[in-house]
């Protein structure tokens, strides 16, 4: 847990005093990961830089796991809190293990801990020990240095982590891939950790809560999917974007909209059968196939039900497209949007059919948690049913 | 093909050319003049070394302690201007650097060890400084934000990688060091000096040269000798010959 406690820096400049941090309070919970995000000069990273002390605090204090850091010996706070940086930093005299174990040595562990602490550290972000341990940094490329990176911060097992725009210099496709590594590993460690970006996408994906900052000042302060459903402002609204609706589709998976009342057909069955019961369900176009194991074989439209004669085994259609409980909606969106459909059917690990998910779901769950905070939630409300 | 064969034809050319020298050599009885004087040259190359190494050694002994702590933030503020009186320092000419040393310490190996120290001293000391002063802020705040001290800062970060630029100074220095040497004959402290600058009063190319090409001999295998312990030395991630 980090928690500050009216957290103040003014720099002073020839221009005059300068508070680029001001009065910031805000909790980070045990294990969660804290987004700290706004336009540069914001005082983002000038709050991050404060925990470590990389930055002197001028007022105010910071506690790690309820312990007030203000007294203790710098060398050794710094030495319980991981810490990456934009630009690396790794030391290019020393090999990749004399990196990572830099911070274990410091801590005086024997050579034996250390040497077995760097290859389980190696395997955790998927480079091979020996193919890398005894290389340089400079024969590295930039996601695997950053890599490196993360490992050294993550040597001695610090509970805290601070990451300073960790992922901003790797080349997009690089970036996503070692996001999803590291919340993969965090989901594992369950570090607090405290995180600086500029990229509104990265912070909702990487979240867990977002600290929006402005000028010095702590905005807003909640979890991604309350962020983008109600900013607070109209500073916030901007920073976020106007398509912030179409970014909440990342936060939510098909398990929170998916309904588990789905209407299928056996491929046994006839074509009059399956026109019955697109009638029955109310189905507009079509009506989907499964097999004894209820996984998805194909689809009946109603033209072809109400035009031909014989079974559904003869008949059907591919399926366009499945998806899975632990899919985001914004992978559904784009199915839909790509196959020209509005709905798809979800199958669980098995690849049973064990639900439907329609755009109409999709748009009532995001529009209901818009519509609180509007003004005349009658009129709002019926206005995003429409 | 035409420049491969112009090639060949002038390595054909340069052995003949070496050839006639060493026919000419001979016969003239140049070889037998140089081997006369081969007791003098060897003395006086021991003694000549002697010089380089003590003052050498001193230079970087004072000179590396000197960057190191001008490149401390705290002397900031004194650092440039330090610097700037060890440049000014470097414009005087050596000869008058060891004129100047005679004048307070009288003659002798003393007056010329100072002599070449202060003539050695600054390159070591700039490349010391700028090497430091060079080292990516990056990782020096990659160095404290994971909990080094400062000196362990300065042991297992800065001076590593500022190893090889320090090293650049340190070689520069001494080869300037082994050609000022012959210098420090002026203010009688030997050295193959001796040989050049008798050579010249006597108007004998023979025994000039066979100080001088000693000399540049010794300069060679120096430098060679600080570039391969650098070679050595500076880590293998910060060593571009290495790389």
């Amino acid at each position: 847990m980090i928690r500050l406690d009216n957290l103040t820096k003014v720099f002073d400049t020839p221009k005059g005093a300068v508070t680029a941090a001001d009065h910031i309070n805000m909790e980070v919970p045990a294990g969660e990961i804290c987004i700290l995000l706004g336009p540069s000069g914001c005082g983002k990273t000038t709050t991050l830089k404060m925990i470590n002390r990389i930055i002197r605090p001028t007022s105010g204090k910071v506690f790690i796991n309820d312990e007030d850091t203000t007294d203790l010996n710098t060398q050794e706070l710094r030495r319980n809190i991981g810490y990456v940086i934009q630009q690396i930093g790794l030391f290019p005299n020393m090999t990749i293990e004399e990196n990572i174990t830099v911070v274990p040595k410091l801590l005086g562990w024997d050579k034996a801990k250390y040497r077995e602490r760097a290859r389980e550290l190696m395997d955790m972000i998927a480079l091979d020990p020996d193919a890398f341990l005894k290389r340089y940094p400079n024969e590295l490329s930039g996601g695997q240095q950053q890599r490196i990176g993360v490992a050294r911060a993550l040597a001695a097992d610090p509970p805290v982590m601070l990451m300073d725009e960790p992922f901003g210099a790797i080349d997009p496709i690089n970036r996503a891939v070692i996001q999803d590594e590291f919340l993969k590993m965090q989901q594992a460690l369950k570090k607090t950790i405290m995180f600086v970006s500029h990229d509104i996408d990265e912070a909702i994906k990487m979240g867990d809560r977002v600290a929006i900052f402005r000028a010095g000042r702590l905005e807003q302060y909640a979890t991604p999917d309350d962020l983008l459903a109600a900013p607070k402002d109209e500073f916030v609204e901007s920073f976020l974007g106007e398509d912030r609706a179409l970014k909440r589709l990342n936060l939510v998976k098909v398990r929170d909209v998916v309904s588990d009342e789905i209407g299928t057909v056996s491929p046994g069955d006839t074509l009059e059968t399956a026109l019955a019961r697109i009638d029955d369900f109310g189905y507009q176009n079509a009506i989907l196939v499964v097999n004894d194991r209820r996984q998805p074989v194909g689809l009946i439209t109603r033209a072809q039900a109400r035009t031909t004669k014989g079974y559904c085994r003869d008949h059907f259609q591919n399926v366009p497209a499945t998806v899975s409980l632990d899919d985001d909606l914004r992978k559904v969106a784009s199915l839909m949007f790509s196959n020209d459909i509005t709905w798809l059917p979800c199958v669980d690990e098995a690849g049973r059919v064990c639900g439907q998910i329609t755009q109409r779901a999709m748009t009532h769950h995001l529009g209901s948690r818009f519509r609180p905070k509007e003004e005349a939630p009658a009129t709002a409300a019926s206005a995003t049913k429409e | 093909m035409p420049i491969r064969s112009l090639k060949g034809a002038l390595r054909i050319a340069l052995l003949i050319a070496i050839f006639l020298l060493g026919v000419w050599s001979q016969s003239s009885g140049v070889i037998d003049d140089f081997i006369f004087y081969l007791p003098d040259v060897q003395f006086l190359a021991v003694q000549h070394l002697w010089l380089t190494l003590i003052s050498g050694s001193l230079a970087i002994l004072v000179a590396i302690p000197l960057g190191v702590v001008l490149s401390r933030p705290s002397m900031a503020r004194f650092a440039e201007s330090a610097m700037q009186v060890l440049n000014v320092g470097t414009t005087i000419p050596t000869l008058a650097v060891l004129a100047l040393s005679m004048s307070f310490l009288g003659i002798g190996t003393v007056p010329a060890v100072f002599g070449l120290f202060v003539a050695t001293l600054l390159p070591i000391t700039r490349n010391t400084y700028a090497g430091l002063k060079g080292v990516n802020p990056a990782l020096m705040e990659a160095a404290a934000g994971i909990g080094m001290s400062p000196a362990q800062r300065l042991l297992r970060v800065e001076l590593p990688n500022a190893l090889y630029v320090i090293f650049a100074g340190i070689r520069t220095a001494l080869t300037i060091n082994v050609g000022t040497v012959p210098l420090a004959f002026l203010i009688g402290a030997g050295g193959l000096g001796e040989l050049i600058f008798t050579g010249i009063d006597l108007y004998d190319p023979v025994m000039m040269l066979s100080g001088a090409i000693p000399t540049a001999l010794l300069a060679i295998v120096v430098d060679a000798i600080v570039a391969t312990t650098a070679f050595l030395v500076v880590p293998r991630g910060v060593n571009p010959s290495r790389a």
